[in-house]
């Protein structure tokens, strides 16, 4: 059996230090993921308006936000507005706020998808029946666009999850950086740490993911 | 002398441009089946949509009982329960059962309680053969029992103008006769309908009177026997003669 250097996770408090890590990670996701669904519920209703101006502003967030990199956006805030700005922004709040940012433009575009996959004949016999605009929306449009909307932001919020290994590179100690100051720390006693401790960073992210995978999974099957 | 339901005064409709509907008068009294026939793009379905508002309209007025729908009105959702619509496509509401489908409106447009929406539902259901899809999905029934949920839909409102939009354009021909049954049925019953329809002799035998249309105007107006048997116009004629086909074998043997 060679040395899968798992023993280190048994030294001192790194399996806690491990899970202190994830639970950063979870916490600066959830927070944004917090922010992100109202507000991109609220951006998806906006982004089906056919006013020319807030269509070509929403168009330009969304864009914007979807070309540049995770990274290029966690730099811009972290060491760019602090800097240009002079505000004191700590490594998690700025994640929290690009989070916010990416999960609001992705979850406003799944919403504006949602809401427009809903064909136009269902809101004219709606209102054939003498339905008002507003019940036309809570009865007939909401619950269909929910049931393709649920699944898809469930993906979302996985990837928020994951992409939250990025905050490390401003000092974000979170569980990837947990992770390599225990093999930094164990490099001479324990060599392999690597391995072992890479690997249970990657069976704790799966079991924070998989559940939900699982259950947007049910959903779509579900609803499809 | 029948009492006028629906009376439309020049009605124009603008597409793109060109005119959809150029001046249309028609009134329809209770009672009454009107069928509208045309060439395809004649602007049949466009007049059924404006009068339920569903399309805005450049000029002319509608009004049921004298009250004008107008897609600007507070109060177009109630005048909206006075004008049930089927159409081509059914668009029942998938996430809803059979049921769910026809109670929806009752309930939420009308505030009657679910017991007694359901109740009258069932016995509509029951009427057109399907009391034991109540409890299924759309996506369960075939084209032609979507098309008699669809109109025991506009029925629970209890309107005073049915409007059909080519209700069986979409469907298999197998299919065609169990929803034009349900409609003969209610035309004894003596409800007013609008009917847009392709099924010539159904909408001989259905209609009170026929309207032809073309190119947004009404060029003949008769009843039905007198329409198919002896138009007056040319126009009708062409129509008419689009629809029959000589037996061309026929014709090769007798050479």
């Amino acid at each position: 059996m060679p040395d899968l250097g798992l023993e280190v996770l048994l030294k001192g408090k790194n399996m806690a230090r491990l899970l202190g890590g994830l639970w950063v990670a979870l916490r600066i996701s959830l927070i944004a993921v917090a922010v992100s669904i109202p507000a991109g519920l609220l951006l998806g209703v906006v982004m089906t308006w056919k006013h020319p101006l807030i269509r070509a502003l929403t168009r330009l967030y969304l864009e914007a936000i979807r070309i540049l990199p995770q990274l290029v956006l966690l730099f811009l805030v972290f060491f760019g507005t602090t800097r240009v700005f002079g505000w004191d922004l700590s490594g998690e709040l700025s994640s929290v706020i690009v989070f916010s940012l990416w999960g609001t433009a992705e979850m406003g575009d799944l919403v504006r998808g949602a809401l427009e996959s809903v064909p136009a004949h269902q809101y004219e016999s709606a209102k054939a029946l003498g339905l008002t605009e507003r019940q036309t929306f809570l009865y007939v449009v909401i619950p269909q666009a929910a049931r393709r909307l649920i699944p898809l932001s469930i993906n979302l919020i996985t990837r928020m999850i994951k992409t939250t290994s990025l905050v490390l590179m401003i000092g974000v100690v979170e569980m990837l950086k947990v992770a390599q100051q225990i093999i930094e720390a164990n490099r001479m006693s324990s060599p392999n740490a690597a391995f072992g401790v890479y690997l249970t960073v990657f069976v704790l992210y799966f079991l924070a993911c998989w559940p939900i995978s699982l259950l947007a999974g049910h959903l779509e099957k579900k609803w499809g | 002398m029948p009492k006028a339901l629906l009376t439309i005064e020049s009605l124009v409709k603008n597409y793109g441009g060109g005119a959809v509907l150029n001046g249309i008068d028609l009134t329809v009294y209770e009672g009454e089946v009107l069928v509208i026939l045309g060439p395809s793009g004649c602007g049949k379905s466009t007049l059924l949509r404006c009068i339920n508002a569903l399309e805005p309209i450049q000029a002319g007025t509608i009004s049921l009982n004298g009250e004008p729908i107008r897609r600007d009105s507070k109060d177009l959702p109630r005048l909206r329960q006075k004008v049930g619509m089927v159409f081509q496509s059914y668009e029942l509401f998938p996430h809803l059962s059979v049921l769910d489908n026809i109670t929806l409106s009752p309930r939420k447009a009308q505030r009657r309680p679910r017991q007694e929406a359901e109740a009258e539902a069932l016995a509509l259901l029951d009427r057109v053969g399907l009391k034991d899809r109540a409890g299924d999905y759309p996506r369960q029934l075939s084209g032609g029992q979507k098309q008699r949920v669809a109109i025991v839909r506009a029925l629970i409102m209890h309107p005073e103008v049915l409007l059909f939009d080519e209700v069986t354009a979409a469907l298999d021909p197998e299919m065609v006769r169990e929803v034009l049954d349900v409609i003969l049925d209610l035309a004894r019953q003596g409800r007013t309908m609008l009917i847009v329809t392709h099924e010539m002799q159904f909408a001989r035998a259905v209609a009170d009177r026929v309207v032809l249309l073309d190119e947004g105007r009404i060029v003949e107006e008769a009843p039905p026997e007198e329409f198919f048997d002896h138009p007056k116009t040319e126009r009708a004629q062409r129509f008419l003669n689009t629809l029959t086909f000589e037996t061309v074998k026929k014709k090769a043997k007798n050479q």
